[in-house]
């Protein structure tokens, strides 16, 4: 093939016709976050005189102050952060435990607990919802972050256990049995053995149940009521009642929201793709 | 998952843990059943005993104040004759085969389109798996601003000089819901891609070298090669979609609520606004069975799968 004058020829071709292909398919998918960040700069007035639609014709960084304070995006977003940041610590502290002593040690009706608590993490959510909000009502805790805690690690913990007990069993046992010997009880063994060696897997795991917790809008609204507690999700459909059509809030707003799972996205984009493929029941 | 990425991972010659039966610790420790016992004891609280009681609570009528009335199929029987449940299924069958068919189809084109190590090749699939970490509502927020009757696709279409296609696109009965479809296809696909690309990426390519010695055409290849190899893949792909199908609620939630005249209600809003909008929370647990029914079957189908991966 290399002989013949015409193969580099129609390999210039072919890599052309590849990146017009997939050159065009990234622009049409970047098309829509390039608009919204376009938006969000651009002031009401130009919007209203000359369409959304239209070639921007001003600058201004107001509207993400519009969004940020008068909009409650400020409280909003600390209240995600202070839901999700310990709810990916815990659930993935108390999946790896369990995920370490199901898949290491020959306890009892092992496999039967890792599909029970996996079956959970699968149930529709919607089953869950009214007798959830009731309980966190009993509980005293009902319109308080706490509740949205609980119930993210009670429902995500059962996915986690099944991916981490996955991995850890790939672990070879004689790395195990060679602690032992030395006279390492199980504590030792998980601690400075097992989760050492599953660090890949918690760092994908991590990066994807942010994005997960983060972006979650039902258990939200359904164990919150005040706009105060509510996380940065329903606060920005709150916020597109607020400021209807004023698209240039709407948009900074948009931006503020995505901005902490893209950043994260950006840093560790390694992990998430590989937590992607091991979280594929999501 | 730990099915999916199976290939990478799994190492065969790895004994399976049934086989080291006597080789492990004896006795087990207190502290394993605590290890245990703590995340069972977190998922029972807010999964297991909400969702019995979600059962219990499809066959009562409640308002969430006084107590619950237990009135045995009832709802189940007054969702025979509930226009707007009948259109509800209607658009959460449509959904399953719209979004879950086409994020399947295109989810894989793009794979294979991107599966080959190119430069620029990274760009390329962080710009299409880029959508899949904004949350549902930012997405929807941001194609309602195309969709706005002064938006991006109304105009688009009048310099074209397709103006009389101009449309309130979110508004109208008869194309709301396939406006919120676009959206959460848009962030869909390049999860999909993401997993067959996994899939692709695990296939010996000895087995394309032998097809190609053999004389087989591209088009032989990928039927008689890449498609039987993404068995696995497809099954979990097929799992992921029905599942997030029977899910879908943010992305409808923020762009219409299920309106214009429930055009675009899917079962998961409806029982939401029938709980907590209309305070009718028997009759949306009776709505919440009818999506665990739905979903039953490839809940099964996967635990299955899980159980003999698992050991």
């Amino acid at each position: 093939m290399a002989l013949t004058p015409t193969a580099p020829l129609r390999k210039r071709a072919t890599t052309a016709a590849f990146h017009l292909s997939a050159g065009s398919l990234a622009a049409l998918w970047l098309f829509p976050i390039a608009l919204v960040l376009v938006t969000s700069f651009r002031t009401f007035d130009d919007i209203a005189a000359n369409g959304l639609g239209s070639w921007p014709r001003s600058f201004s960084l107001d509207n993400y102050g519009q969004a940020w304070v008068d909009g409650g995006q400020q409280q909003a977003l600390i209240n995600s952060l202070i839901v999700s940041v310990p709810c990916v610590l815990v659930v993935l502290a108390l999946a790896a435990m369990a995920a370490f002593a199901l898949s290491r040690y020959e306890l009892p009706f092992r496999r039967t607990m890792l599909l029970l608590m996996l079956g959970g993490n699968l149930l529709p959510p919607q089953i869950l919802l009214i007798p959830v909000s009731k309980l966190s009502e009993m509980m005293g805790i009902y319109d308080k972050l706490i509740a949205l805690i609980g119930v993210q690690i009670g429902f995500g913990v059962g996915f986690y256990v099944f991916v981490l007990y996955g991995f850890m069993r790939a672990i070879p046992v004689e790395i195990q049995q060679a602690a032992v010997v030395d006279g390492a009880g199980p504590w030792q063994i998980f601690w400075r053995i097992i989760l050492p060696l599953a660090k890949p897997a918690l760092a994908a795991l991590s990066a994807l149940s942010f994005t997960w917790i983060f972006n979650d809008l039902l258990w939200a609204i359904t164990v919150l009521r005040s706009d105060s507690k509510m996380p940065i999700t329903a606060a920005l459909i709150g916020l597109q009642g607020q400021y209807v059509s004023m698209w240039n809030v709407i948009a900074a707003g948009s931006v503020i929201a995505a901005a902490p799972t893209v950043a994260v996205f950006l840093r560790f984009q390694r992990h998430f793709v590989a937590g992607l493929n091991l979280g594929a029941v999501k | 998952m730990a099915v999916l990425t199976a290939p990478q991972r799994k190492t065969p010659a790895q004994p399976p843990l049934s086989g080291r039966r006597g080789r492990g610790p004896r006795r087990n420790p207190p502290l394993l059943f605590a290890f245990v016992l703590v995340p069972m004891l977190a998922e029972a609280m807010w999964v297991f005993w909400p969702a019995l009681q979600g059962f219990y609570l499809s066959l009562t009528r409640w308002d969430g104040v006084t107590d619950p009335q237990f009135v045995g199929l009832d709802n189940f029987r007054e969702m025979a004759g509930d226009e707007v449940f009948r259109s509800a299924t209607g658009h959460t069958v449509l959904w399953l085969v719209l979004f879950g068919g086409l994020s399947a189809l295109l989810g894989l084109a793009t794979a294979l389109l991107l599966q080959q190590e190119r430069r620029g090749i990274g760009f390329y699939r962080a710009a299409l798996f880029m959508p899949v970490v904004f949350s549902l509502v930012a997405t929807a927020l941001v194609w309602q601003a195309i969709y706005q009757p002064d938006g991006v696709l109304n105009q688009l279409l009048e310099s074209v000089g397709l103006g009389s296609l101009r449309h309130a696109w979110l508004a109208d009965q008869d194309t709301a819901l396939y406006a919120v479809i676009v959206p959460a296809l848009w962030r869909q696909i390049g999860y999909v891609m993401v997993l067959y690309l996994a899939g692709l990426k695990g296939i010996d390519p000895a087995l394309y070298e032998a097809a190609k010695v053999d004389g087989a055409s591209a088009w032989q290849r990928f039927r008689h090669v890449t498609l039987p190899q993404l068995r696995g893949v497809n099954a979990v792909v097929v799992s992921v979609i029905i599942i997030d199908s029977l899910r879908s609620f943010d992305v409808v939630w923020a762009l219409t609520r299920g309106g214009p005249y429930h055009s675009s209600e899917l079962l998961s809003t409806y029982m939401y606004s029938t709980a907590f909008q209309s305070l009718r929370l028997g009759y949306g647990s009776a709505l919440a069975v009818v999506i665990f029914l739905l979903a039953f079957g490839v809940i099964c189908s996967y635990l299955i799968r899980a159980f003999r991966e698992a050991d």
